[in-house]
Order: structure tokens, then sequence, then C-alpha cells
């Protein structure tokens, strides 16, 4: 398996990183080697195995459907590089035009 | 000179220690707190463990520390100065995880264990350097420097806790936390000759942890002593309402579980741990600490954990899928970095590729390919099942024995820049850490040794989930037993 340097760009657009022509060729060369180190749990046979995605014995823990104390709204914004009125503000996500 | 040695000696100090001395009145806080910021002003510009520090505020503290104490306060944590790794948000105090994107990030809120730790009186000197996002095994990943090891200033502290355990090795703070997702307490603990305790999944909060891999990272302390990774522990242990994965049971009195009395204890040595390519000097000490645990009346038993080599592969897509998740939440948006872009995906991209450093960016990539559609499968969901086969492992073992005998990392501090160009050679550091995180259980590196070349060994002992005191009775036995701990490096 060879991860070409077109795949490691579509893999870098889910991940929204913007990479250069040399981190493109260096991570598809890296990616290639830690893939084929990773390859050997293929040899496993899985096939009666549940998954385990965390460890805890614990299910539907839920809190009290109570208020209390949280951020204020200028504390939950006063990191952000640009508000309007106690608002994050965006780069506007859809066109006006409606295209 | 004589003020000059009486501040050496308050520096040289841990957690007991220094507790027993305030209590008896032979040292304030503030004396305290004083010798070690300035033991931090002299010797960090070599070290950089610390990535900053907060002297107005801890001798602030410190002074009300002493106040409280004249008034009959007694609580054995108060005053006691910590350095606290840079992933664990601190409200006020700027806290970057290492990486330049949070460069400058002013935390609105606490993690509960630091919370936890300033409510039993202690106080913040300052927050130590990590691989970015606690993403290496050799703190050469930080955004802002590496941290040198104060055994040999040419070699890594280990990592990602390399900040924190420097600072304690070099007597610049009495103790630390740090944060362990597949070995970055225990394994930087074993580089800098000192103690490194992983708790059980769920054993310790992480609200407030900058998360990594949320199924495993866990907050630990890094100390001179077992006693004191007890006492730090049960400070910061128990279950919290802002953390869902806090498991539901009363916090023991863990300093209660050090009698220094092991005889019948059962201790699995595990074959699969004991491979080609463990530095000989490593494997030799290790073994002689298995005779010292055989005289103090242990049994030693040996075991096997059949799935041990498929543990670094499981763990590499596991952590790397879940920090591909996590770290999503970087969009320049509502905090850290903000670089423009022509449309909101063009400023996702243009902030992520600016701020993040290439390991970040090496793990986001693989864990979104592991990830992604036509891969998920193969990769995401067959290491989760490979990962139960590891569990099982465990908890096969752990029906014959009481705790597992191990190296805690297949050499000694290597030389900075040796492996940052192999990502797999770098990756292959953790090969007797990772099981612990993917099993949920708690584990800890104590000193046992040193190599030819006088750079400190450390060996793993591994117990069940919740099993800490456990883990802690058998390393506070064999830690007194011996004399490893009394060498400190010269600085």
């Amino acid at each position: 398996m060879k991860l070409t340097k077109d795949e490691v760009q579509h893999v870098a657009e889910l991940a929204k990183l913007q990479l250069s022509d040399a981190e493109l060729d260096e991570y598809a060369g890296q990616l290639d080697q830690i893939l084929a180190y990773a390859q050997q749990i293929q040899s496993v046979d899985t096939s009666a195995v549940p998954p385990t995605p965390q460890v805890l014995p614990l299910s539907n823990v839920l809190a009290d459907d109570a208020s209390r104390d949280s951020l204020s709204n200028d504390q939950a914004v006063d990191n952000a590089p640009d508000t309007d009125g106690g608002y994050f503000r965006v780069i506007a996500v859809f066109d006006e035009s409606g295209a | 000179m004589g003020s000059q040695n009486s501040t050496k000696h308050l520096t040289s100090l841990g957690v007991a220690e220094a507790s027993a001395g305030l209590a008896a009145g032979r040292f304030t806080s503030v004396d305290l707190t004083k010798a070690f910021l300035e033991r931090i002003e002299r010797l960090d510009g070599a070290l950089h463990a610390f990535l900053r520090t907060t002297p107005a505020e801890a001798l602030e503290a410190a002074s009300g520390a002493d106040r409280a104490r004249a008034d009959g306060d007694s609580r054995p944590l108060l005053g006691i100065p910590l350095a606290i790794k840079d992933v664990l948000m601190t409200s006020g105090i700027e806290t970057t995880a290492g990486s330049r994107i949070l460069e400058g990030f002013v935390p609105p809120y606490s993690a509960t264990a630091v919370n936890k730790l300033k409510a039993a009186g202690t106080i913040v000197l300052g927050k130590t350097n990590t691989d970015e996002f606690a993403m290496g095994s050799s703190t050469e990943n930080s955004g802002y420097g590496p941290t040198r090891n104060p055994w040999d200033l040419e070699r890594v502290p280990g990592g990602s806790s390399g900040g924190s355990a420097a600072a304690v090795a070099a007597d610049e703070a009495p103790a630390a936390l740090g944060t362990d997702t597949g070995g970055s307490v225990r394994q930087p603990a074993a580089f800098c000759g000192i103690v490194g305790l992983k708790p059980s999944y769920g054993r310790v909060s992480r609200y407030g942890l900058i998360a990594y891999g949320s199924s495993l990272d866990q907050i630990g302390p890094i100390t001179k002593s077992v006693a004191d990774a007890a006492l730090l522990l049960e400070a910061v242990a128990g279950v919290d309402p802002y953390d869902s994965t806090t498991m539901p049971v009363d916090v023991p009195d863990f300093s209660a579980a050090l009698t220094g009395e092991i005889s019948g204890m059962r201790i699995g040595i595990p074959h699969e741990y004991f491979v080609e390519g463990i530095q000989p000097e490593v494997e030799a000490a290790v073994r002689a600490s298995i005779e010292q645990f055989a005289s103090l009346g242990a049994e030693t038993v040996p075991i096997h954990l059949p799935n041990t080599e498929l543990a670094l592969p499981v763990y590499y897509l596991v952590v790397t899928a879940e920090a591909s998740a996590n770290l999503a939440r970087f969009d320049g948006i509502r905090f850290g970095l903000s670089v423009d872009g022509d449309t909101v995906f063009d400023h996702f991209r243009q902030t992520r590729g600016a701020g993040f450093g290439s390991e970040v960016k090496r793990r986001i990539m693989l864990g979104t390919y592991a990830l992604s559609a036509g891969y998920y499968d193969a990769y995401y969901l067959k290491a989760q099942q490979v990962r139960t086969l590891i569990k099982q492992d465990f908890d096969n073992a752990f029906t014959d024995v009481d705790v597992i005998l191990s190296p805690t990392s297949p050499t000694t501090a290597f030389r900075i820049g040796e492996k940052v160009d192999d990502p797999l050679a770098m990756i292959l550091t953790d090969i007797f850490t990772t099981s612990a995180n993917l099993a949920g259980l708690c584990g800890i590196s104590i000193p046992c040794g040193f190599d030819d070349g006088g750079l400190p060994i450390g060996l793993q002992l591994l117990g069940p989930s919740l099993g800490e005191e456990k883990i802690l009775r058998a390393a506070h036995a064999y830690e007194q037993s011996t004399e490893w701990r009394l060498r400190r490096p010269e600085l």
C-alpha cells in the first residue's frame, strides 16, 4: 500500500489542514510507514470480539436537571479573536447570492 | 554561605518532608516558595522545564497559607508549592498545551484537579513544558523549544510531561502534575529518576485537561517519593459532576496503604515485556528488582500477556482518531490563533495549518485517515476490537496476580534530536506503557538503578482498575528497601 499525494491532500482537506507541498510529501511517506506498522492488527481474528470504545463499567451517567453556575457571556467570548455584542463573529457560511 | 545552604536544603525537600517542616515551624511557606522560585530563576534558563512562572501569585498564596497556619489550619498540603503541566487549565494564567495555536490563551476556569489542589492549600509555581497537546515522548515537540534532562543536558527528559519531570528532578518543585495518555507521566519519571503515577481511568477528573485521547487521558502526580504520590493522588482523585467518566467510588486513604509489608503479594512478570531491543542495563536493573521484591517476601510469578505486541499499533490508531476529533475545536473562532481566509473553510485551513506543529498535524492526519470512509472498519473499529483482547489479557492476569512488573521504557533517556526525524522510532519508546491506558489500569514508575552513563532507569508496576493501593504499597516497600532515590543530578 502506498499513499499518493492526492490521497494525503484529500485527508488534509477532511481535517481542514493547509499543508505545504513539502509537508504533503513528508506525510505521505511517514503515514505509509506508520500504517504499514499498524497493519499487523489485521492478522488477528476479531470476528467474535466486541469493540472497546471506552473501559468504564458505567453507562447513562446523568446530571441532575438543575441550573448551576456557569461562565458569564463576557468570559465565554473573552478569548475570541472577533466578537460582536457578545457573539462570535464568523465569515458568512452561505453565499448570499443563493448559488 | 549559610543562607545558600539552607535554601538548597529547602528545595531538596519532597511534599511530605516540606509539610513536616511547615508544621514544625522550621520555615514558612513564603521561605519555601521563595527558595523554589530562586532555584527556577537560576537553573531554568538551561533546563527550560517551565513555560512560565507565576511568582507574584505564588508568593501571595504562600503568605495566605502562612496566615492560615497561624490561625490553626494544619492540612497536610497547606503551603506546598507545585508545578502544573501546561495542558491543565489554570484560571487567569496563560495555558498553551505547548502549542503556538494557544499562545496567549488565558482560561476562564481551572481544571478540577488544579482546583482540588488549590482547595487543599497548595501553591502554583508555574506551568511546565510539554510536547504540543501532549503528543510525544521527549518534550521536543513543544512549540516553545525542548526541555533538557537534569541528569544530562544533551538528553531529553522524556515526554510528554517532560517539563514536570525535569522540574521535580532538578529540585525546581517538590512535586508536579502531569498527564498520561500512553505513558506520558511514567516514561519521563523513569528518564528523570523520580516517581510517576498514572491513576486508573476514571479515578481523577479530566475536566479542564485539554483533551488528547479522551478514552485514555489521566492526570497523575510526578514526585520524589511514593509517599508523595499517594498524598497528591488523594488530593486530586474523586468523582466530579463536571466529568461523567469519573468513577463514583470513595477515595481511599492511599497513604495508609504504605505499610512496607508485601509478603505474600503476587507479582506477575510478563514474558512478553522482556523482549529483544531492551537496553541491557535496563533489563539487568529490572531483573535485579525482581530479586529484591522476592527478598521482601513477594511471590514473583511468570505470566503471559499474549497480545502485548498489538498494543502499540492499537494505541496509535485509537489515540490519533480521538485526537483528530478533539482537535477539531481549534478553528480560530472561539479562542487561540486566527489566520484570515477568504471563506469560513479557508479560515479553518489557514489557522490550523499555521498554528499546529508537525507532530500534531501528522497525528491529526493519521487519525482522520483511520476514521475516513472506507478505512473506518479496517483501522478504527479493528483497533477497538483488538483493544478488547488486550484488556482481557490483563483481566485474566489479575485473577492470579496482584500487580505486574516490567521496565517502564526499553531504554534510558536518549539524545535530543536522536529520534525527531523518525516518528516510528519515537513511538516505540512507549512500548511498555500504552497497554495500561488502553485497558484503564493504574501504573507507577519508580527508580530502580542507573545505566553505565549514570542515567536513571525506571521500573513499572501495573495494577488493576482502582488498584492504586496495591501498586503504591509494592512501590513504597521497594523504594524504602533501596537507595536509588538518594542519588540526585548535579546542577
